[in-house]
């Protein structure tokens, strides 16, 4: 597996480590409330094909990054910092 | 028997070999299995089950009978392949599988047992008595099974690993291989070629088929010629590409030196990792056998592999061979046969409309319905409508038609399409991203099929890459049709053998579904079809089709089996190579580690780094001896240890503060320049992840320690928090462990070392201060804190000073009635103390777990406040971190044991606890330890049972607080 | 049918032509009491101790290809009960038990072998940490053993004693830890269901889950709609998938474990070896072959598949613990799919829905609980209660963090369990 990092380019999967949804990087406010923490930490879609989860180039440039990948058949449609996701949403 | 001719070995080198003891001889380019037939051997194994006397079936990887164990000790090598081991000098190779040996073997009396020994036997007896299973039926059934045998010791040969990258690589080195790389080679494409044969040419080096009007083995060597001196190719033969995976990388295993002695200092095999951009399979096809009554007598085999060994290695395997076959290749086998001067004695064709050009007997729309010979084959009977006829032959070549080989195109789930033109599974088109498919693994079976696929594939992944595919020019080849009569099993009865290897019968297939084990699936795993050596390759299909015709269905309604990954074995060691002994992880050496070792210190493996266990001393014979006295030297005079291991990050910014802020539970921004805060940092999900201090140098400039073990998963964690979590934050990070070396200076003469030894005085630095120094001209970072609960100090000095600096303080420590100190006195410090390492923060402990619930700062959020809030993370009832000493009768704690009160019984419902820490504190006198107990601060004074089972011992211990050493902490102040 | 030796001999005598199918193939009926999404061994032995344990015979197992097929075909076959928490202690040792007695009670052999486990340790604190559980275990009244580097030596002669990275300080045995054949506990627990009237449905997935007024009425499958007064998810692999078919989202996320069996060897690994510092785990299977497997491929994944990156590291865990089996070639890899929750412990637990109940979430420790799970599952579905050694398996422990058991210590990251 082969992931492209935004910033070093495709690199083998061994420089990733991966972390899980990218919903982690959604952190809800102090007092958001049990439901959201809980779905915030704990409950995920978890779905059966495109997701995005959440890598970090640990042995390349240490940047976070969100990755549109297919569960089901791994493979990996792109790549952004997770900075440039965050920023996309409202 | 060998015949004349040339073919591919090289009659002017004999070569000496043996076999189960007797010496042979065979020539450079035989393997084992052409050598043996040529002289005359025939029974080469023995089946797994039945104990049946086996000869070769296959002449390639494929092959399930034929298995042998070469070398001696740690250089036995089970299992291998008689059909693909290349005979070399000296070559020992011995049956296997066989008691006392393969001519007569007492475990033959199974095959007279077989109708109680049929499919999934073993699920329905060896039940009664129930004991029994473990002491009787289990160890005989484990010693009856097995093939080969390991030798017990430690691998020494060498194996390596190895990365690859190229944009095409193309699998087989066949007809299709050959013009697929030539084709990419001469578009200017980087092209890797494998093969898993010796030589390039693949089927071409087993037939009497010409190409360009040669023949074509020597095409195959021309083609090969030219495309080796091309700079952008590169062939790797005796190379089996293993596994396709995601992202176009390969596995692929090249044996470098197990079959040929001359390669001095080679690794025995290469596991290689290949990236390609794209791929072309041209992986050829398998012959499947027939299943008739006895099909698995020596001298019975493919007739594609009689044809390898007349063609390329100029063998007979029988004087009077019949054919057997429901294609064109029955009549191709015996006119090779003919050719060579070999009596054919029958040609039977299952297709009843067949024709035959050969002066030779002719059974058409005839089967072969048995076959006789115990140890080899002599005769076979035949099936037609007139009867059943016996023919005397010593070696059946039998067809059933080819399999094209998919295997790789399955391993990441794709799922083969039946073809019923040529009654076999073909590959679907995108199975795997990136890769074409090219000849007969795609159901092309002529030779001129086969070269214009190559060429035609190859221009096709080209194109992905960009690249243009020149115009190809299709050499001259036979094209014939490829007519096939379906032919599973012939009707009859006696057993028929689909799984050679596993002993797996149509009857027993036939058995399973009348089970109910109709699907593929469950009739594989219930009979073991598919599941031996050469994970179905020669028999799937044909059981697939037993069972659909057991099961009323059609194939492709009864389904596929899943080819997964290797394509065929790859030896663990090669795929774990470099691993062996400490390559397993990266070493990681202080700066003081040659002084430490100098000292005689055993080092310890603390993460992945080493450090020093304790210094001892002449005349000590325990470590507890130089422990206590290590101890002593940071309590009376001055210890010094190396803390460079703990993880330590460089933090910078105008936000480093309130980044400080939001990752630790308590406030860093307020912290003065100059001085040193203990921290306290939480997962998201309200546990505590680690600790350590954090030192501010300057304004905007932060310096943090983890623990040995989080570092890189704080290093982890900050990254998060500042890219996912706070962007916006001006701050940023390094790791600087390895560019600071640093020491502990404990004790009461601390500071009077330091005043000594720095180049100014430390002066009246407070507690928890921090500066910079000087230490011999060197620009050096003091910190005044203690992780022993003395008047200490930390001194960090560029690593490259830390020998130097290590050496002078341990000198000078000693001179002041001190020394270094190892790990075990520095566990026995932090005990007394009640500091808390992971054996505490063990990633189930909350801040208030360990007397640290007001550290989370009620003025901020911070990272993991919220849900360390959640009522079961804040209720009563937790166990909250105590110190426990002895007071009973028995002296010694053990870290493991659990808490019961006195009266109560070490069950589980009465568990009140753990111990996590202890040691024998010279300070006390005794004992002490740390651990967890329930409500545990409430119960300081309780005397509870400390029990442990394992080590059977049973102690009184008194609960107290964690901090059992100087608990006001006056000393480490003063 | 009987099976017995005796059985074995009669059919053999004459021609093997007496035996029958092991269990039923049913078509779907339109009614059931309950209905079992999911034909793997947990599905199985919750139907199989429905109708033993409470007399509810009209179940149906509904499965979407054959039984058997997800990871209870899958798994490396380790029976164990060394677990600490509390929640995991009781419920795994209550799960061997059954095993203890399963061969009888299925009238079946899945050759549950009591070979012993060894979990390896390599450090002062790992031994500590070992030690802990060891006591944990026999508190619960299971059996370990403390085994010292001489110990070992003798037992297991074959471990790198002398080179290897993390040396060798010891081990935790427990005896009565093993192996089973792993597909024929599926296949025992089918025969025994169906013995007792279970209808068990191959080929018939379940598209939807049919609920009126907050209680289920039954589900839409590929083969028509099927009423039922109960339903229960047991699909793990597949839990996240099926319960949002009720509108739940669950504390899972899908990863894929690999492992890897050798070619047929004699005997050579005479227990089950855990690798403490490698996630690497081995046993020999009574045809010969190396049972091998490591950690998580580490990335959510449904394609029960994985990659080089962790074949290679399970690989160089056996070199570095075992080099004696460098020689042993790795015949097939295969993956499954495992349900990673957030403390990495299961859930048996009602739904918001009632009368939907779901098993799910094993991780990847969820072969060794097919007998306890089928028990305490058949006891929710059946009485609505909790089964005492199941009871704290609830699926609202994450939001209220109340009885996590968390055994790894690795905290609320779905994949590091």
């Amino acid at each position: 597996m082969r992931i492209t990092c935004p910033i070093c380019g495709p690199r083998d999967r061994r420089e990733f480590y991966y972390q899980g949804a990218a919903v982690a990087i959604e952190r809800p406010a102090p007092d958001a409330g049990a439901e959201v923490w809980d779905d915030y930490l704990h409950n995920r879609d978890n779905p059966a094909g495109e997701t995005r989860d959440l890598w970090y180039h640990e042995s390349g440039c240490a940047a976070w990054i969100v990755v549109t990948r297919d569960t089901n058949t791994h493979e990996v449609m792109g790549a952004e910092l997770a900075d440039d996701a965050k920023a996309e949403r409202p | 028997m060998r015949i004349a001719g040339k073919g591919l070995i090289d009659r002017a080198r004999p070569v000496g070999f043996r076999f189960d003891g007797h010496r042979y001889e065979g020539f450079a380019g035989d393997t084992l299995a052409s050598a043996l037939l040529a002289n005359g051997i025939r029974v080469m194994g023995r089946s797994f089950k039945y104990h049946r006397p086996r000869g070769v079936l296959s002449a390639g990887s494929e092959e399930p009978n034929a298995l042998v164990t070469t070398g001696l000790g740690p250089a036995q090598e089970p299992n291998v392949r008689a059909t693909t081991l290349e005979l070399h000098e000296g070559l020992m190779a011995r049956s296997q599988n066989r008691w006392p040996s393969l001519g007569w073997d007492a475990l033959a009396v199974n095959d007279l047992f077989a109708p109680f020994l049929g499919a999934g036997f073993y699920y329905k007896t060896f039940m009664w008595p129930r004991r029994f299973w473990e002491r009787v039926y289990e160890p005989v059934i484990r010693r009856a099974a097995g093939l080969g045998a390991l030798s017990g010791e430690a691998v020494t040969q060498k194996y390596e690993r190895a990365w690859a990258h190229c944009d095409l690589l193309v699998i087989g080195a066949g007809p299709a291989g050959l013009m697929a790389a030539r084709t990419a080679a001469e578009a200017g494409a980087d092209v890797i070629l494998v093969d898993e044969d010796t030589v390039c040419g693949g089927r071409l080096n087993a037939e009497r088929l010409e190409v360009d009007g040669r023949p074509g083995a020597e095409w195959a060597a021309a083609m090969a010629a030219d495309l080796a001196a091309r700079p952008n190719v590169r062939i790797m033969t005796r190379t089996t590409v293993t596994g396709a995976y995601d992202g176009g990388v390969y596995g692929a295993l090249e044996r470098l030196a197990h079959d040929v002695a001359m390669r001095p200092g080679a690794p025995l095999e290469c596991f290689w990792r290949i990236n390609a951009r794209a791929a072309v399979l041209a992986a050829g096809a398998l012959e499947r056998p027939v299943a008739f009554a006895n099909n698995d007598r020596p001298g019975v085999m493919t007739a594609g592999a009689v044809r390898a060994y007349l063609n390329r290695w100029r063998v007979a395997p029988g004087r009077n061979v019949a054919v057997f076959g429901n294609t064109d290749d029955a009549h191709r086998t015996a006119a090779d046969l003919v050719a060579a001067g070999v009596h054919v004695s029958a040609l039977i064709d299952a297709r009843p409309h067949a024709r035959c050009d050969l002066d030779v007997p002719f059974y058409a729309g005839a089967q072969v319905c048995n076959a006789q010979g115990r140890h080899g084959l002599e005769a076979i009977s035949i099936a037609r409508a007139s009867g059943i006829e016996k023919v005397q032959a010593d070696c059946l070549a039998m067809s059933g038609g080819w399999n094209p080989t998919l295997h790789l195109t399955c391993h990441m789930n794709g799922r083969p399409a039946w073809n019923p033109d040529i009654a076999a599974f073909v590959p679907r088109d995108g199975a795997i991203p990136g890769m074409v498919t090219a000849g007969a693994c795609r159901g092309d079976f002529s030779t001129r099929a086969c070269l214009e696929g190559g060429a035609r594939a190859a221009a096709q992944a080209l194109e992905t890459l960009g690249l243009k595919a020149p115009e190809a020019d299709i050499p001259k080849a036979e094209d014939s049709a490829y007519d096939i009569a379906p032919l599973w099993a012939v009707p009859g009865k006696g057993r028929a053998w689909l799984d050679f290897q596993n002993d797996v019968t149509v009857k027993d297939v036939k058995q399973a579904a009348v089970e109910n084990f109709r699907s593929v699936e469950h009739m594989k795993r219930y009979t073991t079809q598919g599941m031996a050596t050469d994970q179905g390759k020669n028999s799937n299909v044909a059981a697939l089709a037993v069972l659909a015709d057991a099961t009323g269905r059609g194939i492709p309604e009864t389904g596929t089996t899943t080819f997964r990954p290797p394509y065929s074995p790859v030896a663990i060691a090669a795929m774990g190579a470099g691993a062996q002994g400490k390559g397993f992880a990266p070493e990681r050496f202080t700066t003081s580690h040659a002084a430490s070792v100098a000292r005689g210190a055993p080092m310890i493996e603390a993460g992945l780094w080493y450090r020093p266990s304790y210094f001892p001393k002449p005349g000590e014979t325990h470590w507890r001896q130089s422990c206590d006295r290590e101890v002593g030297y940071v309590r009376g005079a001055v210890g010094i240890a190396d803390v460079s291991t703990l993880g330590k990050i460089d933090i910078q910014g105008r936000d480093a503060g309130a980044f400080l802020d939001y990752v630790y539970t308590n406030t860093f921004s307020t912290l003065k320049v100059g001085r040193v805060r203990y921290g306290l940092m939480l997962r998201e999900d309200g546990f505590v992840m680690d600790d350590g201090t954090c030192a501010r140098l300057g304004e905007e400039h932060y310096l943090m320690t983890t623990t040995t073990a989080a570092a890189g998963q704080v290093m982890r964690h900050l990254e998060f928090v500042h890219q996912c979590l706070a962007p916006k934050m001006d701050v940023r990070f390094i790791s600087v462990t390895e560019q600071w070396a640093q020491f502990a200076v404990a004790g009461p003469k601390s500071r009077a070392l330091l005043d000594d030894l720095l180049d100014a005085p430390v002066g009246d630095m407070p507690f928890m201060g921090c500066g910079e120094v000087t230490v011999g001209g060197v620009a050096a970072r003091l910190f005044r804190i203690s992780f022993s609960g003395e008047h200490a100090y930390e001194l960090a000095v560029p690593a490259r000073y830390g020998d130097a600096l290590f050496r002078e303080l341990a000198a000078r420590a000693e001179g002041l009635g001190g020394g270094p100190y190892g790990m075990e006195a520095l566990n026995v410090l932090r005990i007394e103390k009640g500091f808390i390492t992971h054996a505490e923060i063990h990633g189930r402990v909350t801040a208030d777990d360990i007397g640290m619930g007001r550290m989370i700062s009620a003025k901020k959020d911070c990272i993991g406040k919220t849900m360390a809030a959640r009522p079961g993370l804040s209720e009563p009832g937790r166990e909250q971190l105590v110190g426990l000493k002895p007071v009973g009768a028995v002296k010694e704690l053990t870290a493991g044991a659990h808490l019961f009160e006195q009266d109560a019984q070490a069950v589980s419902a009465n568990d009140l606890g753990y111990l996590t820490s202890v040691g024998f504190s010279p300070t006390f006198g005794r004992f002490l330890g740390l651990g967890f107990l329930r409500d545990g601060r409430e119960r300081h004074g309780e005397v509870l049972r400390a029990v442990d089972h394992l080590r059977q011992t049973e102690t009184l211990v008194e609960v107290q607080d964690p901090v059992q050493f100087d608990a006001d902490g006056g000393r480490t102040r003063d | 049918m009987r099976f017995s030796g005796w059985r074995v001999l009669r059919e053999g005598l004459t021609g093997n032509r007496g035996w029958r199918p092991h269990w039923r193939d049913a078509a779907p009926k339109s009614e059931y009491d309950v209905v079992i999404i999911g034909g793997g061994g947990h599905g199985l032995a919750t139907a199989y101790y429905l109708a033993k344990n409470h007399g509810i015979a009209n179940v149906a197992v509904l499965e979407k290809g054959y039984l058997g097929g997800g990871n209870v075909g899958r798994n490396t076959t380790i029976v164990r009960a060394n677990y600490m928490m509390p929640g995991n202690s009781e419920f795994y040792s209550h799960s061997l038990r059954l095993w203890e007695g399963l061969e009888a009670d299925l009238n079946y052999n899945v050759m549950h072998s009591q070979r012993g486990q060894i979990v390896l340790f390599h450090s002062d604190g790992q031994r500590d940490a070992g030690a802990r559980r060891g006591n944990a275990m026999i508190n619960q009244g299971d059996d370990a053993e403390l085994l010292s580097r001489a110990d070992l030596r003798r037992m297991v002669p074959y471990l790198d004693y002398d080179n290897a990275r993390f040396p060798i300080y010891g081990g935790l045995l427990q005896r009565r830890a093993g192996t089973a054949r792993h597909d024929a506990v599926a296949w025992g627990y089918a025969r025994g269901a169906s013995e007792r009237g279970v209808d068990i449905i191959q080929n018939c997935e379940v598209t939807g889950i049919d609920t009126k007024g907050g209680a289920v009425t039954g589900v839409q499958t590929t083969r028509g709609a099927i009423r039922a007064r109960k339903v229960a998810i047991i699909v793990a692999g597949r839990s996240s998938q099926v319960a949002a078919m009720a509108g739940m989202r669950l504390p899972i996320e899908s990863h894929i474990l690999q492992a890897f069996v050798t070619e047929g060897l004699k005997p050579c690994i005479d227990h089950v070896i855990s690798f403490g510092m490698g996630h690497f785990y081995i046993s020999q299977s009574d045809k010969g072959g190396l049972v091998f497997g490591g950690d998580l491929d580490m990335y959510a994944s449904y394609a029960a598949r994985g990659n080089l990156p962790m074949v290679e590291h399970v690989m160089e865990a056996g070199m570095t613990l075992m080099p004696m089996i460098g020689k042993a070639r790795v015949l097939r890899s295969w993956g499954g799919i495992m349900d990673m929750t957030p403390d990495g412990s299961p859930i048996i637990d009602r739904t918001h829905i009632e009368g939907l109940y779901l098993d799910a979430g094993w991780c990847y420790g969820g072969f060794k609980a097919v007998p306890g799970s089928g028990f305490s599952m058949a006891h929710l579905v059946a009485t609505d209660r909790h089964h005492p050694p199941a009871a704290r398996y609830r699926l609202d422990r994450f939001r209220t963090g109340r009885g996590l058991m968390d055994e790894e210590g690795t905290g609320s990251q779905h994949n590091l369990h």
